[in-house]
């Protein structure tokens, strides 16, 4: 038992600071993400052809391929294109863009989920599209999606362990790392799993809050 | 004040409204009536640029609110032009479309303060005199779904008027409302024709129609049937048998 928990207290400041950059990995990720999901999802719901084609096409590919393909795929082969990123810079990049596909679609059913009178309400006393998209649409969607953007923001964080493939030193990889150098496989890895539930479980209480909340402003809004 | 001149639209290729030419007065009150699906609300709905019509053209006090001259081409307006006539043409809906996640008070507000940049102070203490007028004082900090419909379809119509529109467009204002609610909404439309305010009401009210309005077009299959003022089109020897059918068909129901 002694001899676990000094092992415990050598392995912890690795694993920390790979837990430090894998929350860096999820928020940075998760605004970028919130950012490009929004654009693409107006970029669906607007009324030009052709922007239409171009966001599904985008959803398509990104949702069509492994995240593990992305993450290599703008790590080796960005660089032939001139676009060189260090590994970090490349982990954000393609778990932005992948998880962006994912919050696009629930934008997109958020901002469905609005009757049409609300917007034409708000046109009817003079906004344009976009003030109305913003004052009256949008704030009501978000209150619906935010249980699902929990959920992306859940799956975020479990997805950013496969930056350890492109050297990220973040948990996962960190513990790899120390596993491999001291074979105490199963100590480490049980702890890079702890950290991993430890981060999730305050997002998943905070999903089930809003949720429960959810649906109670959900019934009410119903009767309009 | 309103024009419409020779007006059409057509829904994937399926023409609704057939060619339509009428003019609102200032302080008119004009009650538009027709069957179900006989593309009066279309009609309402074009004339404050909501629906864009397939030809003609709606003017507001002689301008146009769907085109505008450019080298001397007509041009459609953009959405930002749109929106510009749009506030000074109100418009209540059926369904009330309140804004779900604002109070009472900020669904007022929100127009003044957003199209007209007014300040709040001053938006809101607009908006408490219209709250007293549409008789509402007290629920400026309620939220729209724990109101009934007839006070919702007030609140809409104080949302309206606190844009100061040039006239007002009612869409079957009380057709989602359980009877006993609809008098207190159609007694501030009759306060308001009362006052002067230009309107365009779509409605199957006609006890409203008799007493507060000036004048009747009837709409059947998107053309105009019959234009004429109140009394004229009440006198019971009409001579068209589709209005005839219509009227015996609503009184029926009206009991």
């Amino acid at each position: 038992m002694g001899e676990i928990w000094s092992n415990i207290k050598i392995f912890a400041p690795s694993l920390l600071e790979g837990t430090v950059i894998t929350i860096e990995l999820t928020i940075i990720s998760l605004i970028l993400s919130l950012a490009i999901g929004l654009i693409v999802a107006l970029g669906k719901i607007t009324s030009n052809k052709v922007i239409n084609k171009v966001c599904n096409v985008y959803i398509s590919i990104i949702r069509g391929t492994p995240l593990l393909v992305q993450l290599l795929y703008v790590y080796f082969v960005f660089p032939d294109f001139g676009i060189s990123l260090t590994a970090f810079q490349a982990a954000i990049v393609a778990l932005s863009i992948n998880e962006s596909a994912y919050l696009a679609e629930t934008f997109r059913a958020g901002i469905k989920s609005i009757p049409k009178g609300q917007m034409e309400a708000a046109q009817a006393i003079g906004m344009d599209y976009s003030q109305a998209m913003r004052r009256i649409v949008l704030p009501q969607a978000i209150r619906n999606m935010i249980p699902a953007i929990g959920n992306s923001a859940i799956v975020l964080i479990k997805n950013s362990s496969l930056a350890a493939v492109i050297t990220v030193s973040e948990l996962m990889h960190n513990g790899n790392l120390l596993a491999a150098s001291t074979y105490q496989n199963i100590q480490i890895f049980t702890m890079v799993a702890i950290v991993y539930w430890i981060l999730h479980y305050p997002l998943s209480m905070l999903v089930d809050y809003l949720e429960k909340r959810g649906v109670n402003h959900h019934v009410t809004s119903n009767q309009h | 004040m309103l024009q419409v001149t020779n007006i059409n639209k057509s829904f994937h290729g399926k023409q609704v409204i057939k060619g339509i030419d009428l003019s609102v007065q200032k302080g008119e009150v004009l009650v538009i009536i027709g069957p179900s699906g006989s593309g009066k609300s279309t009609f309402l709905r074009m004339m404050n640029a909501l629906e864009f019509p397939t030809e003609g053209d709606v003017l507001l006090e002689g301008e146009s609110i769907l085109y505008k001259n450019v080298n001397n081409k007509k041009q459609p307006r953009k959405e930002k032009e749109l929106s510009k006539f749009r506030a000074e043409i109100g418009m209540v809906f059926q369904g009330f479309h309140l804004f779900a996640h604002k109070t009472v008070l900020e669904n007022i507000i929100e127009g003044p303060m957003q199209v007209r940049k007014i300040k709040k102070e001053q938006a809101i203490q607009q908006a408490e005199q219209l709250l007293e007028k549409v008789g509402l004082s007290d629920k400026g900090n309620q939220y729209p779904h724990s109101l009934s419909g007839g006070q919702q379809q007030r609140i809409a119509i104080a949302r309206a008027l606190a844009m100061k529109p040039k006239m007002l467009l009612f869409d079957e204002p009380t057709s989602a409302l359980d009877p006993e609610l609809v008098g207190e909404v159609l007694a501030v439309m009759k306060e308001l024709a009362n006052e002067g305010m230009t309107m365009a009401v779509v409605t199957h009210e006609m006890g409203f129609a008799r007493e507060v309005g000036d004048r009747i077009v009837f709409i059947d299959h998107g053309v105009i049937v019959q234009d004429a003022p109140v009394h004229q089109f009440f006198q019971t020897n009409q001579k068209n048998d589709r209005i005839n059918r219509f009227l015996s068909t609503i009184s029926r129901n009206v009991v």
